[in-house]
């Protein structure tokens, strides 16, 4: 017998009383309440509790924004499937450095030289304050948003739940997801938080209203 | 309305006054009270300890007092006893495989009330001064028991008879919801751990300036009082149903420093 | 060690840092004694407590999604054949592998053969109970493969040479100063001017280990969840630590306790509730990765899942206790346990210390095993572990039902002070009469009693009362004589 057979067997050895199924009460909230402008509050709030740069723009002012926010990086990432018109701006196309589709793959060094990142998002959820990358073409492959210490990551209100089950229902559960809740951090020396250890120490959120 | 007492255990051996001042308290509501004869002890020492077949004749005792004699509510001066009844109960009866036993230990226990419990929600005592002539005229802090406040869910019921007592100042004890460390043989087979949790229950009930610490379990109350004593504290330790059985007429003696009581002055 | 599982046919005991070395209340006495240690506890259990119960109190249905996180985990353990058929199905048909191992030493040599095979001699971690539990580092250390710790409480004890104390934060035992003594001692190329400021503690950690990330071909992690019906897995962290190996080096070896599956995606909803609030006391963790086999163009190429039984069969089998196996690893339980507090997470000698400990090692490794016998009795049954517990696992009630199969265990044999004590107590306490008959001997303890009507001194067991409580004397006259002599009806 395999082991995988033998720790099947263990398994059903172990349940042969036969327990029952239960069904699961889901008497929580699968819906949130919050109107568009609520849960844009809360977003903000969150995002500020979690010491992340949050600035809420009009879609026309969102390249500035982008500018302004980048002002102090040598170079940035962006995804091959970003918006171009979030970087209509940038007259020094030498800091830019795609990652992805025809441009391939930039690698680790390269990525670990580069100042910042700029991406979209999939989904975001409000209460917690949650940003969810699936790696679309817009959002690009998980390293490109991960070692550069400085990401700015833009979110449409039109992707913002009130809570989370509302998101998780929008996702497609087998793409790579990563959820972000402010910049990295640490509470590990006396359980008080630090924020900024191996992921982005700097996390600028750019709200579309 | 009829009620049986549980006076339990360790009251009934050490205590008595707690079980005398819940007599005192239901008889001056105008409730006939009755004494089980038969009654002796939850079991919860045994349970609690691992001796589940030692705990079946006590729990069968226990079911079998309370059975045998009329009355509309059972009550006890105490959380944890309570706690038992209600839960440990059916379970030691469906450990020892007895279904029987379960069901009546069940019934036994549906009508079985902690004394704060049985005041409040049965009796609707409200105001313990107006309705009990309650008058303890000391700066008190209280004690919630662990099984009252998290098995019974008392929330504030016995704090807030307190603060119905005339002449009684309660104040908040910090960290309040922390045990205190005795947890039948727990403090004597991790004695070093239960030491070091009364020694933090002690120093907050002194940071409180209090000299009573009251509470609703003589059993946290024996190990509280049993460690401020050890420490020379003058703080004293009484249970709820002493305090609210205090009047102005016939105070309840506080206990001082080295186990002595002392007169009630009044402030 | 002394294991003699009496358990069913088929299922084997854990092995590996599952057993205590000494018994938990000498354990305790010697952790007792150091006093930074005491001091560090309290500082850090009394931060965590007054967050965590700040944002579980601001969700309106907390209690709804833990009665739903419940019900889930009763579900996975009924259900849990198929589900892990089902988990293996999906991540082999996305690309992944799927390794079975019984206990904690089939799993090592998985993990070594997964990395001899590329090669290399180094791996990062990302912080895991499985492969604390299965002493993974020590395995490979000893056959030449350094596993490099990246979370960074994990990193203080690696690099402190110490044990790790709690599941969440390991190094929760050492304080900031501690810290910056370990770091200048052992971090090669530390600043040596370092300061114990945690955000420069922090930033020693990301220096010392940014290169190791950006060139590690190999990563070993645990996982928080298994997706049974997609084969995703996810892991919940903090630091970007978990992103780094999840995601940069080419193969991924991941370790995950059979009893870690949810059926589906959406289950999430819970569990992502349910755990960064009760274990951290954040709304949300800084950074939750999930993914599912191998994606062509993103992350490791090559991924490996073990899946681990190590002793988790044997508590399923307890209908009691298999409950214990709901267990999210969100460490509520421990900080707010009294005794925890006190004692510390050595004093439990286990890999999961704590009141989920003093039922989780037991039951993995049957009460039998000598070492863990004293286990349940590390609770005063305060119930406050319950309560903060987000599945809702009765801990107190295990942690009886365990001591009963302990008591059980040892019938038979020379009968202890407390068996003869309990027994008489049985005798005593089954009957009015009989109990009456007792307290007729009540004026014999008040004549131990000195002239301050206090007992300050008892020989055996009892000694453990003495040596820090007085006794009062009994009184004259119990309730029951002055009920039947005394009391007038009104």
């Amino acid at each position: 017998m395999s082991t995988r057979e033998q720790i099947l067997a263990a398994v059903r050895t172990a349940l042969k009383d036969a327990p029952a199924v239960p069904d699961i009460p889901r008497k929580y909230r699968l819906d949130g309440e919050a109107d568009a402008q609520q849960r844009i509050d809360v977003l903000v709030d969150r995002l500020e509790d979690y010491k992340a740069g949050v600035t809420v723009v009009d879609e026309d002012a969102v390249p500035a924004t982008i500018r302004d926010l980048l002002a102090g990086a040598g170079s940035y990432v962006v995804p091959a499937g970003l918006d171009p018109a979030w970087l209509a701006w940038e007259t020094d196309t030498s800091r830019i450095r795609y990652d992805g589709g025809a441009h391939g793959a930039r690698s680790v060094t390269e990525l670990d030289a580069t100042d910042a990142v700029v991406t979209a998002s999939a989904v975001t959820v409000a209460e917690s304050g949650t940003i969810i990358l699936d790696g679309s073409p817009d959002q690009g492959r998980r390293a490109i948003s991960l070692i550069p210490d400085h990401h700015v990551c833009v979110v449409r209100s039109r992707d913002v739940t009130a809570i989370l089950p509302e998101a998780l229902r929008r996702l497609d559960g087998t793409k790579p997801l990563t959820m972000i809740s402010g910049p990295s951090a640490t509470s590990d020396i006396e359980l008080e938080r630090v924020e900024g250890v191996h992921g982005p120490r700097r996390l600028d959120v750019v709200i579309i209203r | 309305m009829k009620i049986a007492l549980f006076a339990t255990c360790i009251v009934d051996a050490m205590y008595p006054r707690a079980a005398q001042a819940t007599v005192a308290v239901l008889e001056r509501l105008g409730h006939e009270v009755v004494f089980p004869q038969g009654q002796a002890c939850c079991g919860q020492m045994h349970v609690n300890s691992g001796y589940l077949k030692e705990a079946l004749p006590v729990v069968a005792n226990h079911v079998r007092a309370f059975e045998s004699e009329d009355y509309d509510v059972a009550v006890a001066p105490s959380g944890s006893c309570v706690a038992s009844v209600k839960h440990q109960h059916p379970m030691v009866a469906r450990h020892a495989g007895d279904a029987a036993l379960e069901e009546r230990a069940d019934a036994v226990g549906k009508k079985t009330y902690e004394l704060s419990e049985l005041l409040v929600d049965v009796l609707g005592v409200t105001n313990p001064a107006a309705q009990l002539g309650s008058y303890f005229p000391h700066t008190v802090t209280y004690h919630p028991s662990c099984h009252g406040m998290r098995l019974l869910t008392l929330g504030d019921r016995q704090a807030g008879l307190l603060r119905g007592v005339k002449g009684l100042e309660l104040v908040d004890l910090p960290e309040a919801d922390q045990c205190c460390g005795f947890g039948g043989t727990f403090s004597v087979k991790n004695a070093d751990v239960s030491s070091a949790m009364l020694a933090d229950k002690t120093a907050n009930i002194r940071s409180t300036g209090a000299s009573v610490c009251a509470g609703g379990d003589y059993s946290c109350l024996m190990h509280i009082g049993g460690g401020l004593s050890r420490q020379a504290d003058t703080i004293g330790t009484l249970h709820l149903a002493e305090i609210l059985a205090s009047t102005e007429t016939e105070p309840v003696a506080v206990p001082g420093p080295a186990g002595r009581t002392v007169k009630v002055v009044a402030k | 060690m002394s294991r003699t599982p009496i358990g069913m046919p088929g299922l084997r005991p854990g092995i590996g840092n599952l057993f205590a070395e000494e018994k938990f209340p000498s354990a305790a006495r010697r952790e007792l004694g150091n006093s930074q240690l005491r001091k560090n506890l309290k500082h850090a259990t009394s931060t965590i407590r007054a967050k965590r119960l700040a944002v579980t109190g601001e969700l309106p249905d907390w209690e709804e999604l833990r009665e739903a996180g419940s019900a889930l985990k009763t579900s996975v353990m009924a259900r849990l054949p198929e589900l892990l058929e089902a988990f293996e199905a999906n991540v082999t048909a996305r690309g992944g592998t799927v390794h079975w191992a019984r206990d904690a030493d089939e799993a090592n040599a998985i993990i070594h053969g997964l990395v001899t095979a590329q090669g290399v001699d180094e791996v990062v971690k990302v912080k895991s109970m499985a492969t604390q539990e299965i002493g993974m580092n020590e395995y490979l250390e000893e056959r030449g493969i350094s596993a490099f710790e990246t979370d960074l409480a994990e990193l203080i004890v690696q690099l402190g040479h110490d044990k790790p104390s709690h599941i969440l934060v390991p190094a929760i035992h050492k304080n900031r100063t501690e810290v910056r003594d370990i770091f200048l001692q052992e971090m090669p190329g530390v600043d040596p001017g370092l300061t114990d400021e945690p955000r420069r503690l922090a930033m020693a950690a990301r220096a010392h280990l940014r290169a190791k990330f950006l060139t590690a071909k190999v990563a070993v992690s645990g996982a928080n969840f298994g997706i049974a019906d997609s084969g995703t897995l996810g892991v919940v962290e903090s630091e970007g630590n978990g992103r780094m190996c999840l995601t940069l080096p080419e193969t991924l070896i991941t370790v995950m306790g059979i009893e870690k599956l949810l059926p589906t995606f959406s289950d999430l909803e819970v569990f992502l509730q349910l755990l960064p609030r009760s274990s951290t006391g954040e709304r949300m963790n800084p950074y939750t990765s999930l993914w599912t086999g191998v994606t062509e163009g993103d992350g490791p190429s090559n991924f490996h899942v073990i899946l681990l039984d190590n002793g988790r069969t044997n508590a399923l089998a307890d209908e009691m206790g298999r409950s214990a196996l709901h267990c999210i690893r969100c460490s509520a339980c421990i900080n707010v346990c009294p005794v925890y507090e006190r004692a510390g997470g050595h004093a439990y000698g286990s890999t999961y210390p704590g009141p989920i400990g003093a039922i989780l090692s037991p039951l993995m490794t049957g009460i039998e095993a000598e070492e863990n016998g004293s286990l349940p009795y590390a609770s005063s049954l305060c119930g406050a572990c319950y309560d903060a517990c987000p599945v809702k696992i009765n801990i107190p009630d295990i942690l009886v039902h365990l001591r009963g199969k302990d008591v059980d265990a040892h019938r038979g044999g020379l009968p202890s002070e407390l068996d003869v004590g309990l027994k008489a107590a049985s005798w005593a306490l089954s009957g009015g009469r009989r109990l009456a008959a007792v307290e007729k001997l009540l004026p014999l303890g008040r004549a131990a009693a000195g002239r301050d009507k206090k007992i300050k001194k008892l020989p055996g067991l009892a000694a453990g009362w003495t040596q820090s409580r007085d006794i009062p004397a009994p009184p004259a006259q119990s309730f029951r004589d002055w009920w039947a002599k005394e009391h007038k009806r009104p």
